[in-house]
């Protein structure tokens, strides 16, 4: 069920410091600070999948790992990432591939693609708040960005199967990235 | 982007950008005759009005909040106070300021991000406000800080910065200690020279000329520029209390969209920053009033892009406002007024960012909610932004299809347009002959 993006490889090296110099730094100093930021609509179906990954990736990470869940949070995400050397965002996708299926990207080295994340309705979505703190030199030395592809996104409804189903696994993947990046 | 054919062209703007919601516009020109102008609404239906029915009357705060992530506050403030009317509820001190408090967060938040990231990039020649931030990352950051002032105060007295939590009916479910809200101050003062700035800035832009004849109508309170209490009134003469405001106002669908249109007397008018500042100026502080003279703009203003000043006015506005409150606020003895429910019809009308936001509801005896109706401010204004594009699309037929659409694109984000707000669900009667 899982397909990476494009920047799966890039984004690997840098959570484990070999891509930047400084990313090296960051990530092996004991003091890295890592924040993992859930996006999304708690009341539209599969677009909470992000907000449910967080809180549950909250009760795995205690204290250890800033965690926030960020709803509908438009150009305020540029606020929340700053501070942080490591980013880790899931989003709601759409680009057309099955429900479930699970994206990474690495938005440090340059713009993710808009196409899988759909336009927020509140003018600034998630592409959008990450090129406008590129823009302004305050996008943090990582950005990892997950989208889940979502089925259904109606007012109201629960999670589809398809992506309730790859939820722990998202969690497992995300927890191994914080564990990479403090090794 | 359009058909054409050497008789009729079509100017289509598939997606309009930088506004909130999602909507499209088709203008028709034939013989070069504007035919038709239709601002297209294709956000899912809304269905709070129905959703609303049978809902116990205390968790309409928390519904209605999620018709908006931009403006809860007003939807939430509409929503109290045309219950509270049925419960014959009148909060009042304390309560009722950090009422205005908690909207002042939220014109705060709203009119920072469409003054500098949404309707900024227009004047400055950028696509978008990443465009922009690249050339003037400091004004951004300028606007962000602004924002941030806005959210802090939605945290601390809605429990969160969007879909805030904490108002009920009778007042709030937590009160902030004078030392929380005091804590706000020194960032609100820094906003306040901020925005001071940014009225300066923005009455230096170029605007076009163009001044169609508007009916303005907004709120009207005997003493305060309006957010939760007043008469409605009109620049042409209209001064009605909100009971009357279906008797004089009446929406309608049309075949394009499935947002319905709201008419005054058949007519379209204007809601929002440029109708408030019109009508009530004399209600804004001495020193907002002089930082407005000082754009040497003369009121009433006419012309639509000027907007974005009056929301600038108004971002100040808020920030004097909130300092005042807090300034003499006195925690209440209690968070929220005790309720006695009883049955009835009960409405208000409040300000939202983007104008009047009108609500009716009909509560049973064990504080069911039968029946909702909810006029907000963008149905309203679309039938002046239709009107308005008809009025400037002479200037621009000239020029390619793109630039033509860019041109109305601007036009109406002047009006800071929140369609997702603007959409409802469409009651449909099927007739079947026997």
């Amino acid at each position: 069920m899982t397909s990476d993006g494009a920047g799966d490889e890039a984004s690997a090296k840098s959570l484990s410091g070999e891509r930047r110099g400084e990313s090296r730094a960051s990530c092996k100093s004991r003091s890295v600070s890592i924040r993992i930021i859930g996006l999304g609509n708690g009341m539209r179906g599969d677009d909470a999948v992000g907000l449910l990954v967080a809180r549950r990736l909250r009760r795995e990470v205690e204290d250890r790992v800033d965690v926030i869940e960020a709803e509908m949070v438009g150009v305020d995400l540029v606020e929340l990432m700053k501070g942080a050397d490591v980013v880790i965002l899931i989003d709601a996708a759409r680009s057309g591939q099955a429900p479930g299926t699970i994206h990474r990207l690495d938005a440090s080295v340059g713009p993710i693609g808009g196409r899988i994340f759909p336009q927020s309705s509140h003018a600034l979505g998630t592409v959008d708040a990450l090129e406008l703190a590129r823009a302004m030199g305050v996008l943090p030395a990582t950005v990892i960005v997950y989208g889940v592809e979502v089925e259904n996104t109606e007012t109201g409804e629960p999670l589809s199967p398809a992506v309730a189903k790859v939820l722990e696994q998202l969690v497992n993947r995300i927890l191994q990235d914080c564990e990479t990046c403090r090794a | 982007m359009g058909e054409e054919t050497p008789q009729t062209r079509t100017i289509a703007v598939g997606t309009i950008a930088r506004v909130e919601g999602e909507g499209a516009l088709r203008v028709t020109v034939k013989d070069g005759t504007i035919q038709d102008v239709e601002l297209k609404i294709f956000e899912p239906p809304r269905f709070f009005e129905a959703f609303l029915q049978g809902r116990h009357y205390e968790e309409v705060p928390d519904i209605v909040a999620r018709i908006c992530g931009i403006c809860p506050v007003a939807y939430q403030m509409s929503a109290v106070h045309a219950i509270e009317q049925i419960f014959g509820l009148h909060v009042d001190g304390a309560l009722r300021d950090l009422r205005r408090l908690i909207y002042c967060g939220e014109w705060i938040e709203s009119h920072a991000l469409h003054v500098f990231m949404l309707q900024a990039p227009d004047f400055l020649g950028y696509e978008s406000g990443i465009a922009m931030a690249k050339d003037h990352a400091s004004l951004v950051t300028r606007g962000l800080r602004l924002k941030k002032a806005g959210n802090a105060i939605m945290t601390l007295l809605g429990g969160r910065s969007v879909h805030p939590v904490s108002v009920k009916v009778g007042g709030f479910s937590r009160v902030p200690s004078r030392r929380e809200l005091e804590a706000l101050k020194n960032e609100l003062l820094w906003a306040r020279d901020a925005a001071v700035e940014t009225v300066c800035w923005i009455a230096g832009f170029d605007y076009p000329e163009f001044t169609p004849d508007y009916t303005c109508v907004a709120l009207r309170h005997p003493d305060e520029y309006p957010f939760n209490e007043g008469r409605i009134v009109t620049g042409t003469g209209l001064d009605i209390s909100v009971d009357e405001f279906e008797r004089h106002f009446s929406e309608h669908q049309v075949s394009y969209s499935n947002a319905l249109h709201c008419t005054l007397q058949g007519a379209p008018y204007l809601v929002g920053p440029l109708a408030r500042v019109n009508l009530n100026h004399d209600r804004l502080p001495h020193a907002v009033r002089q930082v407005l003279a000082d754009t040497g703009l003369s009121l009433p203003l006419r012309n639509p892009f000027h907007g974005i000043v009056a929301r600038s006015i108004e971002l100040l506005y808020a920030l004097e406002e909130s300092l005042r409150l807090i300034e003499r606020y006195d925690p209440p003895p209690e968070p929220a007024l005790p309720v006695v429910v009883r049955p009835g019809i009960g409405m208000a009308c409040t300000e939202a960012p983007r104008g009047i936001l009108y609500h009716r509801y009909r509560v049973d005896g064990d504080g069911v909610i039968r029946e909702a109706k909810i006029v907000p401010p963008t149905s309203q204004n679309q039938g002046r932004i239709e009107q308005d594009l008809r009025l400037f699309l002479p200037r621009v037929l000239d020029r390619s299809n793109e630039e033509a659409s860019l041109a109305c694109e601007r036009v109406i984000r002047c009006y800071d347009p929140c369609i997702s707000c603007a959409t409802h669900f469409l009651n449909l009667e099927i007739r079947r002959d026997q």
